[in-house]
């Protein structure tokens, strides 16, 4: 069995799981945790379309 | 004039946390389940087990320490030190003969990093352990 992710695909996970684990070991309370996950999570996402529409457009 | 040196805080004893951390090697989440931290513990079992499969999943490679040239070599073992630290995940998937070549292509490529960073995170957990076993963190 292959999992044959895009790119799009390997970095939501990769954040996904990443996040998780930043949530958990970082912050004292649950609410922050949750708070910093979803914080941290967010930062990947706009992260990698920052980055993405910056090589679309530094392509030529 | 003599400075009058801090008194270094003592250590805390290898009884209190030895048992937390390497349940923790040894099973992502496991520090935190011999804590009674149920709900991170399972937090934490589900991020490293997922990253791992995943790893495994899009053909990832394992690491194995090598010589050679410094890059190579720092390479190598800092990865073989990455994928050892998931602990029973790693030694199961080696003992059922999981041996996959270096392929060409983005995904196995980040399949590699994603067997890496599982247990780069599950560091990250085993220090959490540790706080927590110490009474550093609730």
């Amino acid at each position: 069995m292959y999992w044959n992710l895009s790119h799009f695909q390997a970095t939501f996970f990769f954040a996904l799981f990443t996040s998780i684990v930043f949530g958990v070991v970082t912050k004292k309370t649950d609410r922050e945790r949750l708070h910093y996950g979803l914080y941290v999570f967010g930062c990947f996402l706009a992260a990698t379309f920052g980055l993405g529409w910056l090589m679309y457009f530094g392509h030529w | 004039m003599a400075q009058e040196k801090e008194a270094k805080p003592a250590a805390p004893p290898l009884k209190l946390w030895l048992g937390p951390v390497a349940l923790g090697w040894l099973v992502p989440g496991g520090g935190h389940f011999y804590l009674k931290r149920w709900n991170r513990g399972a937090l934490l079992l589900l991020a490293v087990a997922g990253m791992f499969v995943f790893g495994l999943m899009m053909r990832g490679r394992m690491f194995e320490p090598s010589d050679g040239d410094l890059f190579n070599m720092a390479l190598n073992y800092g990865g073989f030190i990455g994928d050892v630290a998931s602990g029973a995940l790693y030694f199961l998937t080696t003992w059922l003969g999981y041996s996959q070549p270096d392929l060409a292509g983005a995904v196995p490529d980040y399949g590699t990093k994603f067997l890496v960073c599982a247990g780069l995170l599950n560091i990250l957990a085993m220090i959490d352990a540790y706080e927590i076993a110490v009474g550093k963190k609730s």
